[in-house]
């Protein structure tokens, strides 16, 4: 066992108990759907990597799914979230399609930002969805300022984002989180505590071992949660979005789990322990949730293979569709600079 | 704060611009430090916390970036903030959340960001490097940004309004050596000055002296002090770095044929270089010259009042470059 290992629960295996949860039996399996989704839509663009076919780098979530689907799975309607890097799931949940991921990923015009930014990188108000922002730290103070916006406008939507424990060490984390809380908007940010910032573990990060800790410099609450028990998650951030929502200001969500892959497709992730994999692939959050619904009787084997095929063959379909999409019109690179008019 | 024409400020013309900008918005609020009951280390925004109420009124903790990305987000919400700094030394703090963030926000993903970032700049009040700074030229490549510089209290009061209603981020300097020291009438029913558009401060044939802000009173003082000699200067302000005026600027330079922009900033990789560069790009075989950037010192800005007039432009050393282009 590392240092690093001794951070996190040790895995509890066979049986599984995830948390309590007052979600139904179809909500369940609706959360398994999400999960699963989560993941096929990464192993196909991890294969179309492979080919070529992707324009620029792949990130993922390899064993953070339960993290991007329970908290977005949390939000209220008119919520507004903005993922990271490592939360497709998010993003699924809040209605984006695999098409739209494809497309995207490589570079199509047809693609949500018609070719003008890579990867996760969109938004739709409509959907309740901010683009991610690649520098670390930034999407905090942004996002106090979507909540802001609720508490100005009298309205009582809640804004969500995401930082890594990389991540907190920013000063944008810090500022965006003070103001947060100095100004009481409410504002959930979920901390994914997932060992490693690209090459760099936690313990070169910071010298404390729970992100949650930092809360206390701001005077906010904190909570841990399991991140690879997708019910956890949930409930954990059901709750923190609410206290949110009823003017209990910011609220930081740590979640503990681990990045099962490099930082990026690009990365072997060589300077990982290998029984560090080992150890949390025992603890995959899909795996898990599938023990749970089998073993409360939720689901049979069959009606999960089930699901699976059905998302197998949309992936099929949508991978089509984003191979045969023509790439955007070299002119479209001159415009969109600026929003037209104004009121003046 | 009567919605009539009279004299004021500089100062006061832009306090009347949010006055009457959040007056008729109520999407319109301001943030940052200490604007709200100390009504702002210039006192700009003194008394718009009573009239306007602490939510539309609002002081922050000192964290530029933490401010100006609040503002950004609730302007991708549907409202209009206006940012203070400061000084707008301190905009630096915010590089990231307004180059990376705010200003490719609608290219990337189609997304408005409507919002205005102010604060008061330039030197020649002993600020020294931290409280003195012009920063334009930072700004000037990064697109999806405006950068409005008013050098008149019309101006100031024109373009703060249309700043605001603006769909887009625009930077909003303030030269502090101009808040208190000049006047002009202002009037609610005055037209709106559109962003983009300069204004010709003095008309001539022999030599054209683009500027704006505060050197718009260096470059007034050498067209006067040299019409006593028959030389007439042409005087071009842009009052928009950008989008910039290229119409106006090559007019000018087309119709003298020799040029000197004048800014007050560091001469490399100054906002100045641009516009020569524009000016030789397109008006070359029009000039008689060669193109002229009279800019400060590649220094920090100095304290001591000798060392920052060494470090400005003023009237002397511009009367001297002109003389030398005249001679060619």
């Amino acid at each position: 066992m590392t240092a690093l290992g001794s951070l996190y629960p040790q895995p509890s295996e066979r049986t599984e108990k995830l948390a309590k949860t007052s979600l139904s039996r179809e909500r369940q399996l609706e959360l398994y759907r999400f999960l699963k989704l989560n993941r096929l839509v990464e192993d196909r663009l991890t294969n179309l990597y492979r080919q070529g076919k992707v324009v620029g780098g792949l990130y993922g979530s390899r064993g953070q799914e339960a993290i991007s689907i329970g908290t977005a799975y949390a939000m209220g309607p008119d919520d507004v979230v903005a993922p990271l890097i490592r939360n497709l799931g998010a993003m699924l949940v809040r209605g984006v399609s695999p098409r739209e991921v494809f497309t995207q990923y490589m570079a199509r015009g047809g693609s949500p930002t018609g070719g003008k930014d890579c990867n996760l990188h969109f938004g739709d108000l409509k959907r309740g969805l901010i683009s991610p922002i690649s520098m670390l730290g930034a999407l905090v103070p942004v996002m106090a300022g979507v909540g802001l916006a609720a508490k100005l406008q009298h309205k009582s939507y809640v804004a969500m984002t995401y930082i890594g424990d990389g991540g907190t060490s920013t000063g944008d984390f810090h500022e965006g989180m003070n103001v947060a809380a100095v100004l009481g908007v409410p504002l959930v940010v979920v901390a994914e505590h997932n060992g490693y910032a690209y090459s760099t573990p936690t313990a070169n990060q910071m010298k404390i071992k729970d992100l949650a800790q930092r809360a206390a410099a701001f005077g906010v609450p904190a909570r841990i949660a399991d991140g690879n028990d997708v019910l956890a998650v949930y409930e954990a951030a059901s709750a923190m979005i609410e206290a949110a929502r009823d003017g209990g200001g910011p609220q930081l969500l740590e979640v503990k789990t681990f990045r099962m892959k490099g930082h990026a497709e690009h990365d072997d992730a060589s300077y990982v322990p290998k029984e560090l994999f080992e150890q949390w692939k025992a603890k995959d959050p899909i795996d898990r949730f599938e023990r749970h619904l089998l073993g409360n009787g939720f689901a049979t084997q069959e009606e999960l293979d089930a699901i699976a095929a059905v998302i197998h063959a949309e992936l099929d379909a949508e991978v089509d569709f984003a191979l045969a999409s023509p790439m955007p019109p070299p002119e479209r690179a001159h415009e969109g600079v600026y929003a037209e008019g104004g009121m003046a | 704060m009567k919605a009539e024409a009279r004299e004021v400020t500089f100062l006061d013309a832009i306090r009347q611009g949010l006055w009457d900008e959040m007056k008729a918005d109520p999407t319109v609020y301001l943030i940052g430090e200490d604007i709200g009951v100390y009504g702002g280390a210039f006192k700009l925004t003194a008394g718009l916390l009573d009239e306007f109420g602490p939510e539309r009124v609002i002081d922050t903790p000192i964290a530029e970036s933490g401010f100006v990305g609040a503002a950004i987000g609730s302007a991708m919400m549907g409202l209009r903030p206006v940012v203070e700094f400061q000084f707008i030394d301190f905009i630096a703090n915010a590089f990231n959340m307004i180059v990376n963030c705010a200003g490719t926000n609608h290219y990337r993903w189609g997304q408005k960001v409507p919002m205005v970032m102010r604060g008061p700049s330039g030197g020649r009040v002993s600020g020294s490097a931290f409280h003195s700074a012009n920063p334009e030229a930072y700004f000037n490549r990064a697109p999806g940004l405006k950068i409005v510089y008013p050098g008149t209290v019309e101006d100031a009061y024109g373009l703060i309004r249309s700043a605001i209603r603006d769909d887009n981020p625009v930077l909003f300097f303030e030269h502090k050596y101009l808040y208190r020291r000049i006047k002009g009438t202002i009037s609610p029913d005055a037209a709106p000055i559109p962003l983009g558009k300069a204004r010709l401060a003095r008309a001539g044939r022999d030599l054209s002296i683009i500027t704006y802000a505060a050197m718009l009173y260096v470059a007034l003082e050498a067209a006067e002090r040299l019409a006593a000699e028959g030389i007439e200067i042409e005087v071009l302000d842009l009052r928009t770095i950008k989008p910039l005026d290229e119409e106006a600027i090559l007019a000018t330079a087309q119709k003298t044929g020799r040029v000197v922009v004048l800014t007050e900033e560091p001469q490399t990789g100054s906002f100045a270089g641009e516009v020569a560069a524009r000016v030789a790009e397109k008006a070359f075989w029009h000039l008689d010259a060669p193109v002229a950037r009279v800019c400060c010192l590649d220094t920090p800005v100095p304290y001591s009042p000798p060392l920052e007039d060494e470090y400005l432009p003023n009237a002397e050393k511009l009367i001297a470059r002109i003389r030398e282009l005249l001679a060619q």
